[in-house]
């Protein structure tokens, strides 16, 4: 063999520490720490604990699908059916309701149909090898259509006491069920994708979907596992946002899948695929959730609130880019 | 005599790598100069440094003796620089003329485009480089030489004073190379000073004047092809002599492993059968498009075969999938390693171990100590240069791209190994590496097919020839009967004259 003049080659140049510091996450957690401090000082009444917890609620159930869209976006693939999947799991948990199914029945049809609505986008996207943002727009009409059908101008209300828990209750003091879940899916997403080799695979086909198929990797697979997740995280969201509500609309959840793309592409998800983290898209979801609290403290109206999330997600997608053409 | 251009120091620096340190190049009116170096010497590099897609950290750019800088691709144009590249872009679905104009077309008075003085300005420039094409022809109606034209055509336009032409021959026939070489006359009298890149020698000292070596990002030599051997030429660029007999080791040949019979498939080949053994390596030879590459990608799953059968160490196996390839022990190491081969933004050492991943996670959880002694074991062996086994596997030459696919397949323990193409635009350092490599897996009792359109390194390697002609296997040669004229003959489909 050549090996006489075999070099040594280190495995690492950055330790993960000094790489970790220099990330987007790091710039965007100081872009947190700067938005927290901003709003104790704007407004007197936001450092109350109980009004932090209160206004957690405007970003967990979007967080919950975000983590699971996060994934879907490093693979190269995406769902904007995810509000319509909401509709209609809550739609069909209020026919339930109405039937007189007991809470774990309501529950279980709301994952269940999740997961249903998760795997229909699966088989046509991963089986038919359809363009997933075609199978989504077109499955956002549907399943959000069925809901219309079932309810038309109508509402499902009077759920029982028992199922207001997920979106209403506590787990201990300030903590409420939706946080603590969050925090959970949080810890459960950054496994999966940061310490398995299902979560490698995502990260192997964002970059190089052919190059995945051509080292034996079964690349449908992944992308069908990754609808199904997304379809049931939705499902889960249904449960909370329904539970919080107490009712159901077919108009629930109505521009969720916008906010939930944004919060991914916030967290430092590359929309090319290939690129991100779930501790990234968990700080964004801070991100939005304190812009839209300290404002609203602010009484700034909701329409103006969009506008802000709107030049913020460009401002901070843009600088870093400004900044190179600038020091270029 | 002033040269046109100039570059004097010129250093430019990727994470992790230094591609250029401090080179130099002359570029003189009239003549060619030969850029030789191996892959990762920094040819690349100073190609987009030339055209203003890179920006070199120190250095200088000198036009017609004044001192000037590249900053966009547009900047690069404007001072007469252009470049025709390996694969060259155009536009399939517009006209000759309107790929010649694009982005400078003569305009009408109200600013339309001026289609009766392009296509006659476009007429007026095919015609001086005598290619002898229709301005109003369709581009994708055109073969891969004439669009090279074309992009000759298009680089006359901007009055280039400076032409680039980096592998321009590579995906040209025989007759089209020469072709290009006649045109390549014509623009030296018409006093353009001409790049030249290129892997092959015949052709470095057919048509260069001048020549310049890069090693390692550093400036080696430069001086006149007429001054210049072609050895010396190569220990200037590998910096070593480099052994060109084949290392082939004499093979102890055993049992058969890979039993193929009778397989097929609707459009691409039919009946082929064939007996791989432990310690050989099989050479597929044939023209482009004989169906060498599809046959293997059947046998490694990426396509069904409509029919026929294989048996890996005597066991029937069904294969409808990579995965499946894989678990029976038959990897693919695949000819467009860019696309197929390596997953360019994920680190080295990822790349190595992904379909090794069962064996260096547990339960289903990744070991990344696990992760990096499996790369660090086998990059070792195949020799691979590169700044960490944490760096992007896109930033390495296309030589060290291929040893860390190699790398990969070879982590798996397989018991086949296929390599299609395997040297196919590496430089002589690695190509004599990768070899060296192929030899040493057939000793170890690996069989190898390697698919080559080289005759030399068919011959040099292998234990046995198939050759494919359309889809069928045409003929089969060992020992003595293994010659280049047998190999063409049967290629091509001329019978022999018993």
């Amino acid at each position: 063999m050549t090996s006489l003049s075999t070099r040594h080659i280190p495995d690492r140049l950055q330790s993960p520490m000094t790489r970790a510091t220099r990330s987007w996450e790091a710039l965007l957690l100081l872009v947190a720490i700067a938005i927290f401090i901003a709003n104790s000082l704007a407004s007197p009444y936001f450092l109350d604990p109980w009004n932090l917890s209160d206004a957690s609620f405007n970003f967990t159930e979007k967080a919950l699908i975000a983590f699971a869209m996060a994934m879907l976006v490093i693979a190269g693939e995406i769902d904007l059916s995810v509000a319509s999947i909401i509709a209609l799991c809550s739609t069909v948990m209020g026919a339930a309701m109405m039937a007189g199914v007991p809470v774990w029945g309501l529950v279980a049809l709301g994952l269940g149909t999740g997961l249903a609505c998760g795997a229909f986008n699966g088989l046509l996207v991963a089986g038919f090898g359809l363009p997933s943002i075609v199978v989504t727009i077109g499955t956002m009409s549907l399943f959000r259509g069925l809901s219309f059908i079932a309810l038309g101008d109508g509402a499902y209300t009077g759920y029982p006491a028992g199922f207001a828990w997920f979106g209403q209750g506590y787990v201990w003091w300030v903590f409420s069920f939706e946080l603590v879940l969050f925090v959970v899916m949080a810890l459960l997403f950054s496994i999966l994708l940061h310490r398995t080799n299902f979560g490698r695979l995502v990260y192997v086909i964002g970059n190089n979907a052919t190059a995945a198929r051509f080292s034996g990797v079964r690349v449908d697979r992944v992308r069908f596992i990754l609808f199904l997740l997304t379809g049931l995280m939705s499902g889960i969201a249904a449960i909370c946002l329904t539970s919080r509500l107490g009712s159901t609309r077919p108009s629930i959840a109505t521009g969720f899948e916008l906010e939930v793309v944004t919060m991914v592409v916030l967290g430092g998800v590359s929309i090319l695929g290939g690129s991100g983290s779930i501790p990234g898209v968990v700080i964004a979801a801070l991100v939005m959730g304190l812009v839209t609290f300290g404002l609203g403290l602010l009484n700034v109206p909701g329409i103006v609130m969009s506008i802000i999330v709107g030049a913020l997600l460009i401002g901070v997608i843009a600088l870093p880019r400004l900044w190179a053409m600038w020091r270029r | 005599m002033q040269p046109v251009l100039s570059l004097r120091g010129i250093t430019k620096s990727f994470p992790g790598v230094r591609a250029l340190n401090g080179v130099q190049l002359d570029l003189y009116p009239g003549q060619v100069t030969a850029l030789i170096g191996e892959n990762g010497a920094g040819k690349s590099t100073i190609v987009k440094i030339l055209t203003g897609i890179y920006q070199p950290e120190e250095g200088t750019i000198t036009v017609d003796g004044r001192e000037t800088r590249f900053p966009t691709a547009q900047a690069a144009g404007a001072a007469g620089v252009t470049a025709i590249h390996q694969e060259t872009v155009l536009f399939d679905e517009l006209t000759v003329a309107e790929n010649i104009f694009i982005g400078h077309a003569p305009r009408t008075r109200l600013g339309l485009i001026d289609t009766a003085r392009m296509q006659a300005e476009a007429a007026r420039l095919l015609a001086s480089i005598h290619a002898d094409l229709n301005p109003k022809a369709r581009l994708r109606d055109l073969g891969i030489a004439s669009k090279h034209l074309v992009a000759i055509a298009r680089a006359l336009s901007i009055d280039a004073r400076v032409v680039i032409m980096d592998e321009p021959t590579a995906a040209l026939s025989h007759k089209e190379i020469h072709e290009l070489y006649d045109l390549v006359e014509v623009l030296k009298a018409q006093g353009k000073a001409i790049l030249f890149i290129s892997h092959k020698f015949d052709e470095i000292f057919r048509i260069a004047d001048r020549f310049t070596v890069f090693r390692d990002g550093q400036f080696v030599a430069e001086g006149a092809m007429a001054e210049v051997r072609e050895a010396d030429l190569v220990q200037m660029m590998v910096g070593r002599a480099v052994d060109q007999i084949y290392p082939k080791r004499p093979a102890s040949i055993g049992a058969p492993v890979l039993t193929v019979a009778g397989y097929s498939h609707p459009t691409e080949f039919a009946d082929i059968g064939f007996t791989l053994h432990r310690g050989e390596i099989l050479g597929f030879y044939g023209l482009v498009g004989a169906g060498r590459s599809e046959v293997m990608q059947a046998l490694f799953g990426i396509t069904k075969p409509s029919k026929g059968a294989c048996k890996i160490e005597g066991q029937v196996k069904v294969i409808r999938t990579t995965a499946e390839a894989v678990a029976a022990g038959i990897v693919y190491v695949p000819e467009d390693r860019g696309k197929q081969g390596a997953v360019k933004g994920l680190p080295i050492f990822q790349n190595v171990t992904l379909p090794s991943l069962s064996r260096t996670s547990r339960a289903g959880f990744l070991r990344l100590a696990e992760e990096f002694a499996l790369a660090r074991d086998y990059t070792a062996r195949l020799d691979l240069r590169a700044a960490s086994l944490d760096q992007d596997v896109g930033l390495l030459s296309g030589g060290n791209q291929q040893k860390v696919v190699i790398a990969k397949w070879l982590a798996t323990r397989p018991r086949v190994i296929i390599l299609d193409e395997p040297t196919k635009g590496i430089d002589i350092g690695s190509k004599a590496a990768v070899h060296d490599f192929m030899s040493e897996l057939a000793a170890q009792g690996l069989a190898v097919i390697m698919v080559s359109s080289e005759i030399p390194e068919v011959l040099g390697m292998s234990d046995r020839v198939i050759v494919m002609r359309e889809g069928r296997i045409a003929a089969e040669f060992a020992g003595d009967q293994m010659t280049p004229e047998n190999l063409v003959r049967a290629a091509v489909g001329i019978e022999e004259a018993a």
